[in-house]
């Protein structure tokens, strides 16, 4: 045990030794292109595999989200510059260049599924999750190298099916992501049926990583790295894989049922009598609408934990990191985490208070979703108390860390009024609903999504990001965002509807101007400022874009394994980490944030340090 | 690079890696299955009153199916038991046995399927109804041009209704002879596929993802059995692994049919 123990390398200021001078083992020969990048079956490059796709999805749905913005501020005006070019990939429903109303509802559904189902989970869960828990707990690779691969291919072809779905007659879903029946069936297009094809792919591919991450959490912990010695972000992988696990399932469920009912013509989800434009369908009725929400947000609510609490993990070890103590109240932390999985299973009809609930069930559900906020405050609190009195380093993920911290508080605070069933009925279905949650995902989880790039960047390069353009993209996105999404609260407010095609101009005291609750002018001129914001969003993503791939051959050279000089074990394997991870079996001997430990002379002390070791280390370095 | 734990068990938790993978895809598909229970229910319980079938399927084939099964449960179990003492004949013997019931099990199934796709329920335009199976299409029959005749084994009944509980004294009674019915008498026809009503419909889905699930394990025992049994002769405790393993999701779909077969053909 303890000559074992002393083989651990020094791990400070070590130029990173590079993985492809480490292979004199001469157990395999390097592999082919097709054998490295595509069909691999190393956590990293599949990591990596699902992080570049991810990014590429939340551009393109970030691209619809502009065109619809046009829309909305200009209705039937020609997009300018895109729209010939929609119009000769699209044809008809783009006609003269200009979004019609189906396109519009093309692009919100598809908007809505790409950035949640293509774009966060697999950038948030399978890229970052894949990528750093193995190095995390010390493993050489997940347990299921080969699911993990079947995994990435099935999100792929998801993903594919998905885009191929834009370009059938008749245009991709039409029916919002939530693909609400009986719509869902009775828009003529097969777009729905893509997207149900699509979607059972895409849980396919996030129940074959769910299986494979926590198979990897409890059977692959390095020695000595007990439950309580794992950094929080595990925990929040964990959680987030067990709710993707049992709350994808029933959407399954579901999907198998509206794909009958789309294909072969059966009634799940058709009440008897459904009238389809004047016409008494052929269907045979006796469905139910409203199992389609039970089995629809069965799926919907924890999902929005499976965007959350990654995000979260991320945000934790970041600060952890760049305030150099402890973070506050891990125990809470851990905790917390796993009430928010548990209970994010029974709140999710507060979704559907508008569908004439009885008022027990309601109080049932506002009950639990008033619960479910206090484990979610907890976590914030901690990550803000952990702020308290450390000497703060101030860099590009500790910037988009501290960002999400007031963004996700504003997100979720503005969604307490939607779960009391009182407010929630007159701000359903309002631009309100959309300031709410895209402030938790959009500044909130995607910030902590550019912090985990920004942090381990170095990890997978050897090069860091440059700093001066990663505070140039953060200050420029939070400024954007926040002018982007914070009117949105006021137009929700005044009872502006989403999902309207004609940014609701039909509603406007312009059109309608004796109607006593007719939209001021104000509000509909906040649609024009609104799409500038969102161009300037879009624009200040630039030098994040040219960063990224700038940096991976041109970026500044770390010094080190560990540049900033963290604790947990992702940071002490080579730079990037040979296929196998680590050069010796890591024995961890402590918890994952002793920074600043009194009587050591660095701030830091990895989880892997040997006890008596510490003393030796620090002198050899000096 | 290896993997610790394909093999021998992890000390603390007691387990093999595929182990827990198996047991936690398991605890997936029976959210998978319980969700499209709670639709059964939710179905069930919205149903205009007495508009929900009762006695449509044939209780004899459920139950030489739910035997069927119940064997192939055993001979499983016998096979991974023949793997762990390592008697490699007997391992053979034992998953053939499964494999066979499997695929008999499959074949009634079909039958089941191809009766319910005979049987017809024809709305006449006097306000009555036919009900029965397909005897024969006249060769010139056409349902848009109203030409030639359907001819059906079974009944005529007033009212819809007299269609839902086939499990009734009535029901019982009702005499069932061979009907020649005109085209030109239709007003629809329908046979008793999924999109017949919503029993149908929940019974194809429920039942045909479930067949689809023996079909998979099916073709993993066979995989297991044939080509891939050459791991028995490298290494043996793995290969019982992927037996037992392979065995734990066989027992599961032998579960959901145990729910299934009640739900759908005893009530």
């Amino acid at each position: 045990m303890q000559s074992n123990v002393q083989q651990f390398p020094p791990f400070r200021e070590v130029p990173p030794t590079h993985a492809h001078h480490d292979h004199g083992h001469g157990e395999h020969h390097e592999p082919g292109f097709w054998q490295k990048y595509i069909f691999s079956t190393d956590h990293k490059v599949i990591g990596i595999q699902y992080g570049f796709m991810a990014l590429c999805f939340m551009l393109f749905g970030f691209f619809l989200m502009l065109l619809m913005r046009w829309q909305i501020a200009h209705p039937g005006v020609p997009v300018p510059v895109f729209g010939p070019l929609l119009e000769k990939i699209l044809g008809q429903p783009a006609a003269h260049g200009a979004i019609s109303p189906d396109l519009y509802n093309s692009f919100g559904a598809m908007h809505g599924t790409i950035m949640v189902f293509l774009g966060v989970v697999p950038l948030a869960f399978a890229a970052f999750g894949n990528y750093v828990v193995p190095l995390m707990i010390g493993a050489p690779d997940m347990t299921f190298p080969r699911i993990n691969m079947a995994s990435f291919h099935a999100f792929f072809l998801g993903g594919v099916v998905m885009l191929v779905s834009f370009f059938i007659p008749g245009g991709a879903a039409q029916a919002g992501w939530t693909s609400y029946s009986p719509l869902a069936t009775t828009i003529p297009t097969h777009g729905q049926a893509f997207w149900l094809v699509g979607m059972v792919l895409l849980i396919t591919s996030s129940l074959l990583g769910a299986v494979n991450f926590i198979a990897t959490i409890v059977q692959l912990r390095a020695p000595g790295m007990t439950w309580m010695r794992l950094p929080w972000f595990v925990w929040a992988q964990f959680v987030t894989a067990f709710i993707l696990l049992l709350a994808f399932p029933p959407l399954e469920a579901a999907g198998v049922l509206q794909l009958m009912d789309n294909v072969v013509g059966t009634s799940f989800f058709l009440p008897t009598g459904l009238a389809v434009g004047g016409a008494v369908g052929q269907a045979s009725g006796g469905g139910s609408p409203l199992l389609w929400q039970h089995l629809f947000w069965f799926l919907g609510h924890p999902e929005v934990y499976v965007l959350i609490l990654p995000a979260m993990g991320i945000v934790a070890e970041v600060i952890a990191n760049n305030t150099r103590k402890p973070l506050w109240g891990y125990k809470s932390l851990v905790y917390s985490a796993l009430f928010v999985g548990f209970l994010s299973f029974i709140v999710w009809a507060h979704h559907m208070y508008m569908t004439g609930m009885g008022q027990k069930i309601a109080t049932f559900f506002q009950a639990t979703t008033m619960i479910i906020s206090i484990p979610s405050v907890i976590i914030l609190t901690c990550m803000f108390l952990s702020l308290w009195g450390g000497s703060i380093r101030i860099n590009t993920p500790m910037l988009f860390a501290l960002g999400f911290l007031p963004m996700f508080g504003i997100g979720g605070l503005t969604g307490l009024p939607l779960g009391l069933a009182a407010a929630d009925l007159y701000l359903h279905d309002t631009y309100y609903v959309i300031a709410h949650f895209h402030y938790v995902v959009a500044p909130g989880t995607i910030f902590a999504l550019f912090a985990g790039v920004y942090f381990w960047f170095p990890k997978m390069t050897g090069r860091k990001m440059n700093e001066f353009w990663g505070r140039v993209h953060f200050w420029c996105s939070f400024t954007f965002m926040n002018i982007v999404f914070m009117p949105m609260f006021a137009q929700g407010i005044k009872g502006m509807l989403r999902r309207m095609s004609d940014g609701a101009v039909n509603y406007s005291a312009t059109r309608v101007p004796n109607a006593i609750d007719a939209l001021p002018g104000t509000v509909m001129q906040l649609n024009g400022f609104i799409l500038w914001a969102a161009i300037g969003l879009g624009i200040a993503q630039i030098p994040f874009i040219i960063n990224l791939f700038w940096s991976i051959s041109h970026g500044e050279k770390v010094n080190s394994d560990n540049p900033w000089r963290a604790t947990t074990l992702d940071w002490q394997t080579p730079t990037p980490p040979p296929h196998g991870n680590f050069s010796h079996t890591p024995v961890v001997v402590r918890g994952p944030y002793e920074y600043s430990a009194p009587g050591h002379a660095e701030d830091f002390t990895p989880q892997d340090e040997p006890v008596d070791g510490a003393a030796p280390a620090t002198t050899a370095h000096h | 690079m290896e993997i610790p734990y394909t093999t021998e068990h992890r000390p603390d938790t007691g387990l093999y890696n595929a182990k827990l993978g198996v047991w936690l895809f398991l605890a997936s598909e029976v959210m998978l299955f319980g969700g499209l229970f709670s639709a059964y229910v939710l179905l069930r319980v919205g149903a205009e009153p007495g508009m929900w079938p009762h006695g449509w399927l044939n209780v004899t084939l459920g139950s030489i199916n739910t035997l069927l099964l119940a064997l192939s449960a055993i001979t499983t179990l016998l096979a991974w038991a023949a793997c762990k003492v390592r008697d490699f004949g007997k391992f053979k013997i034992f998953h053939a046995c499964t494999m066979i019931l499997a695929i008999a099990f499959l074949g009634i199934k079909s039958y089941e399927y191809r009766d319910k796709f005979l049987h017809y329920e024809i709305a006449l335009n006097n306000g009555t109804f036919a009900d029965g199976h397909l005897v024969e299409k006249s060769a010139d029959f056409d349902l848009a041009n109203k030409t030639g005749a359907v001819t059906l084994h079974g009944h005529i009944v007033e009212d819809r209704k007299e269609l839902m509980d086939l499990r009734s004294p009535e029901a019982q009674k009702a005499e069932h002879k061979e009907l020649v019915i005109p085209a030109a008498d239709i007003k629809k026809m329908q046979n008793y596929g999924p999109w017949h009503n919503t029993f149908t419909a929940i019974y194809f889905t429920m039942s045909g993802l479930h067949a689809l699930h023996i079909l998979g394990g099916t073709l993993v025992i066979f995989y297991l059995w044939g080509p891939g049994s050459r791991m028995y002769k490298t290494d043996p405790e793995r290969f019982t692994n992927r037996i037992e393993v392979s065995g734990l999701f066989w027992h599961f779909v032998d579960l959901v049919w145990i729910f299934l077969f009640p739900v759908m053909y005893l009530t």
